[in-house]
C-alpha cells in the first residue's frame, strides 16, 4: 500500500476521527480526536490496516505552554513492516481517555504506567493501579511540575537534611 | 588478672580469625552491579578463595550481606526486612557507587545510599567496582573483623 | 494500611496467598509475584515491578543529550552498548547525521558482542536457577572473554559509554583481532559444551518443554519482540525488518522456534549467539586495519602549549592513555565531520585557542548537540528485542521528553498468563528465560 493510498484509506475508515495527519522523519503520524481513541485504534488493528502490535505507549506533558498532555501510542504492522503513531491531546487538568484493554493485553500494564507517571485516568481500566511507583506516592513523577529530586520515602532515612 | 587478659586476646583473634574466614553472603542484588557481582563469584575472579564463596539465599543464613546495584525508596523496606533477619554478628557491604550514595542517580526514585537504611561497614566505590576491586574491599573487611572486638555470647554486655 | 491487591481481593478462602521475591534469588532482586496457590497449583498470580525505578526518563529530561549517554548505558546492562546505539542512532536521526563507514562497521561488531554476553548471562541464569550451576560457570566464563575484547577498546567491562553521537568514541584497540579470536572460538566451544549439557537433559527438558507456552497472537498481543516472539515462529527481527547500520550487507539467519515454550526460547537464545559470532566474523573481516599514527614521535602537552605561544605546533601532541585510540588524525574515520555533533579533537584543545572555543562550545550549557524540533521514534534490535527511543524536541539542548520501548516490559506482562494454571516449580523457569532486566523494565 502506498503512502496516498493508506492515508486515504484511514481518511475513509476514521473519518472525523482524525484531526491531522503528519509526517515525522519519515514515520506517518495521525492527531486523533481523544474520544475516539479507541474506535479508532480498533480499526487501525483490524485489515487492510494490519497494526496488530501496540508497540508502545506513552504520554509527553505540554502543560505548562498548552495545558495539555499528549498521548502518544506507537502501533506496527507485520505483515506490512510499517510503523504508525498516533497522538492524542488531553486537558492537563483532568485527563481521562477510554481504554484499550481489550484490544490489546499490553495495554494494561502500558497504560497503568502513564497513570502512575502522569495521572492520566482510563475509563473502563479494571485494574488502574500504580505501576512504577509504590502506593502512598503523591503526585505523577513525569510531570513537569514533579521536582526532580523530591523523594518520598517510605521508611524513615537516617541523616536526612 | 592479666593472665585472663592474655586469654581473652587470644580468644578473640581466634573467634576473628574464625570469622573472617567463612564468611557466608546474601546478595542483595537489584542492578547493573549485580553483573559484576557474577564475575567476581565466577571462575575468573572467584571470591571463594578468600573464604567468601558461599552463597546464602536465605538471610537467616548469611552473615554478610551484599547490598549490590541501586536501591530506591520502593526497594527501601525490603532491604531493612532482610537486614533484621540475619543474625549477629552481621556486616554490610555496599557495593557500587549507587548502594554507597545514590551514584548517578540524584532525582526523586532513589536511596541517596543505603547507610542511610541499614549500618554499613565497607564501601566499594565504582560504577560497577571492577571485581578485582570486589576482592579488595573484601580483604579490608576481613582485616576489619579481624581487629574488631568480637562479641560473644558469653560475653557480658554492657 | 495499604488496600488490598487484586489477588489478594479475588483469592478463594481456601487458597493459600505466597509472596515470591522481590529479594529472591530467582527473582532477580527487582519483580515480585503474588501467587495464590491450591497446594502446588497456581491458581492466580500478580506481577508487581518497579523495584528498580531509578526515575531514568525524569532524569534524561534534566541532562544535555551528551551527558545523558551515561544513563542508556544502564538500561540493559548486560548489553549497555546496544542502548548506546539506539540511544545515539534516534539522535543522529533527528539531526540528519550519518556515521562514517569505519564507525558504522564497529558498532556492528560492538552490537553483536554486547548481544552474545546478553544472551550468554541470560542463559547462565536460567539454567542455574534450575540446578545446572556447571553451565553457569561455563557461560561466565565465555563472557570475560567477551568482554575483554570490549574492555580493550572501550576501557570498561559493562558500562562503556563508548558509542557517541556521530561516531564512536575511539578506535579499536591494536590488538582488538587477536582478542576477539579467542573470544568467538572459547565461545563456541561454550555453545558447544553447554549444547551437550543441556539439550537432551531430561531433567531440564522436563522442566522447560511444554511449560510457558506462548500462542503467535498472544505473543503480538502483548508486544512481544526479540528471541522471545521469534521462539513462537514470527521471524522479527528489527536487523532484517528495517536495517540499519550496515546489517543489510551481511549474511545472517533469523533462527525461531515452533511452539514458543521456555525450551524454544532457550534454543532461539543459542543459535542466535551462533549467528552473532558469524556476524562478529564476518564484521571483523571488511574492517580494514587501521594505519599508524604518522608525524613522528609525540611531544607532551605542556611542551606543546609552550612551542604553540612561537608559533602554532604540528607535532603531534601525547595524550593521556585513556584517551587512547581517539587522536585527531583517527577522528575522522570515528565520527561524523560535524563539528556540533562530535567531541572536538583533544590535541586541539589542549594547543590552540580555536580547538579550546569549540570545546567550550561543545559542553557550554545551552550550546552543544541541539537537535531540531520536533518527535522522532527510532529502534534497534537489543539483546530482549526492539528497543526503541522516543524524543521529543524542543530545540534547546535538553530532551523535552525522552521515552524508552523496554523490550522485556512487554515480555513480562505477560508472565501472569504464563504461569496460570500451572505448579510453582515452572515459575522459576518460565520467568529465567524470558530475561528480565531490571534496569530496562522499571527504568
Ligand atoms: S553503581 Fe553503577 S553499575 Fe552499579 S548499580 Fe549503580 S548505576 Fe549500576
Amino acid at each position: 500500500m502506498g503512502q496516498e493510498i493508506l492515508i486515504e484509506a484511514i481518511r475513509a475508515k476514521l473519518g472525523p476521527a482524525v484531526e491531522g495527519i503528519a509526517d515525522s522523519y519519515g514515520d506517518l503520524v495521525l492527531i486523533l480526536r481523544p474520544e475516539a481513541v479507541r474506535s479508532a485504534l480498533a480499526a487501525l488493528r483490524e485489515m487492510p490496516f494490519d497494526y496488530a502490535v501496540l508497540l508502545d505507549l506513552t504520554c509527553v506533558d505540554f502543560a505548562a505552554g498548552q495545558g495539555r498532555l499528549e498521548l502518544v501510542y506507537h502501533l506496527y504492522s507485520l505483515s506490512r513492516n510499517v510503523r504508525l503513531r498516533l497522538k492524542a491531546s488531553l486537558p492537563a487538568a483532568d485527563p481521562a481517555v477510554e481504554t484499550l484493554v481489550g484490544l490489546w493485553k499490553n495495554a494494561e500494564w502500558l497504560e497503568r504506567e502513564v497513570f502512575d507517571m502522569f495521572g492520566v485516568r482510563f475509563e473502563g481500566h479494571p485494574y488502574l493501579r500504580r505501576l512504577l511507583t509504590y502506593e502512598g506516592f503523591e503526585g505523577h513523577p513525569l510531570r513537569k511540575t514533579y521536582p526532580w529530586r523530591l523523594g518520598q520515602p517510605r521508611l524513615p532515612l537516617k541523616d536526612d537534611v | 588478672m592479666s593472665g585472663l587478659s592474655f586469654l581473652t586476646t587470644r580468644l578473640e583473634t581466634a573467634l576473628g580469625w574464625g570469622r573472617k574466614f567463612s564468611l557466608f553472603h546474601y546478595p542483595f542484588i537489584t542492578a547493573c552491579c549485580g553483573m559484576e557481582y557474577m564475575s567476581a563469584a565466577c571462575a575468573h575472579f572467584d571470591i571463594d578463595r578468600f573464604g567468601a564463596g558461599l552463597t546464602r539465599f536465605s538471610p537467616r543464613q548469611a552473615d554478610l550481606l551484599l547490598v549490590v546495584g541501586t536501591v530506591p525508596h520502593k526497594l527501601g523496606p525490603v532491604l531493612r526486612t532482610v537486614y533484621d533477619q540475619m543474625l549477629e554478628p552481621k556486616w554490610v557491604i555496599a557495593f557500587g557507587a549507587c548502594a554507597v550514595s545514590g551514584g548517578i542517580y540524584q532525582n526523586y526514585a532513589v536511596v541517596q545510599g543505603i547507610d542511610r537504611i541499614v549500618p554499613v561497614d565497607i564501601y566499594i566505590p565504582g560504577c560497577p567496582p571492577r571485581p578485582e576491586m570486589v576482592l579488595d574491599g573484601l580483604l579490608k573487611l576481613q582485616d576489619k573483623i579481624q581487629h574488631q572486638k568480637q562479641d560473644w555470647r558469653w560475653a557480658r554486655k554492657s | 494500611m495499604e488496600p488490598l491487591t487484586r489477588i489478594q481481593r479475588e483469592a478463594r478462602p481456601e487458597s493459600m496467598l505466597i509472596n515470591m521475591g522481590p529479594s529472591h534469588p530467582a527473582m532477580h532482586g527487582t519483580l515480585r509475584i503474588m501467587l495464590e496457590l491450591d497446594a502446588e497449583k497456581i491458581l492466580n498470580a500478580e506481577c508487581e515491578i518497579g523495584y528498580l525505578h531509578r526515575g531514568f526518563e525524569k532524569t534524561c529530561e534534566n541532562k544535555t543529550y551528551f551527558n545523558l549517554l551515561i544513563y542508556t548505558d544502564r538500561l540493559n546492562y548486560v548489553s549497555p552498548l546496544i542502548n548506546n546505539l539506539g540511544y545515539v542512532m534516534t539522535v543522529e536521526k533527528m539531526m540528519g547525521v550519518t556515521a562514517p563507514e569505519r564507525a558504522q562497521l564497529i558498532r556492528v561488531l560492538m552490537s553483536e558482542l554486547s548481544r552474545v554476553s546478553d544472551h550468554l548471562t541470560c542463559l547462565a541464569a536460567m539454567a542455574m536457577e534450575n540446578g545446572a550451576f556447571t553451565v553457569f560457570l561455563y557461560m561466565m566464563k565465555a563472557r570475560e572473554f567477551i568482554w575483554d575484547v570490549i574492555e580493550f577498546t572501550t576501557g570498561a567491562r559493562m558500562t562503556t559509554s563508548y558509542i557517541r553521537i556521530g561516531g564512536v568514541r575511539a578506535d579499536l584497540h591494536p590488538d582488538w583481532r587477536g582478542s576477539l579470536a579467542t573470544a568467538v572460538r572459547e565461545t563456541r566451544k561454550v555453545l558447544k559444551d553447554v549444547s551437550g549439557l543441556l539439550d537432551k537433559n531430561s531433567i531440564f527438558l522436563g522442566r522447560t518443554r511444554g511449560v510457558g507456552v506462548m500462542s503467535k497472537e498472544d505473543a503480538l498481543s502483548y508486544g512481544w519482540t526479540g528471541p522471545c516472539l521469534r521462539s513462537t515462529g514470527i521471524p522479527y527481527d528489527v536487523r532484517k525488518a528495517h536495517p540499519y547500520l550496515v546489517y543489510d550487507r551481511l549474511q545472517f539467519e533469523v533462527p525461531v522456534g515452533e511452539c514458543g515454550d521456555n525450551y524454544d526460547r532457550y534454543s532461539v537464545r543459542m543459535r542466535e549467539m551462533e549467528q552473532s559470532l558469524r556476524l562478529l566474523e564476518q564484521v571483523a573481516a571488511l574492517i580494514p586495519d587501521a594505519a599508524p599514527l604518522g608525524g613522528g614521535p609525540a611531544i607532551e602537552p605542556a611542551e606543546a602549549l609552550a612551542r604553540s605561544r612561537l608559533q602554532r605546533a604540528d607535532e603531534r601532541v601525547r595524550l593521556s592513555p585513556n584517551l587512547e585510540g581517539s587522536e585527531k588524525e583517527r577522528l575522522p574515520g570515528l565520527t561524523a565531520p560535524d563539528p556540533l555533533v562530535g567531541v572536538p579533537a583533544k590535541e586541539d584543545t589542549y594547543t590552540t585557542m580555536e580547538g579550546l572555543i569549540s570545546h567550550f562550545l561543545f559542553f557550554m550549557s545551552g550550546k552543544g548537540i541541539r537537535p531540531p524540533k520536533g518527535d522522532v521514534y527510532f529502534s534497534v534490535e537489543g539483546g530482549n528485542g526492539e528497543v526503541g527511543f522516543y524524543i521529543v524536541s524542543d530545540g534547546t539542548d535538553k530532551p523535552y521528553r525522552l521515552h524508552l520501548r523496554a523490550p522485556c516490559f512487554h515480555i513480562v506482562s505477560a508472565l501472569e498468563q504464563l504461569i496460570k494454571g500451572r505448579f510453582v516449580a515452572d515459575v522459576i523457569p518460565t520467568f529465567g528465560s524470558m530475561n528480565m532486566i531490571g534496569g530496562e523494565l522499571d527504568r
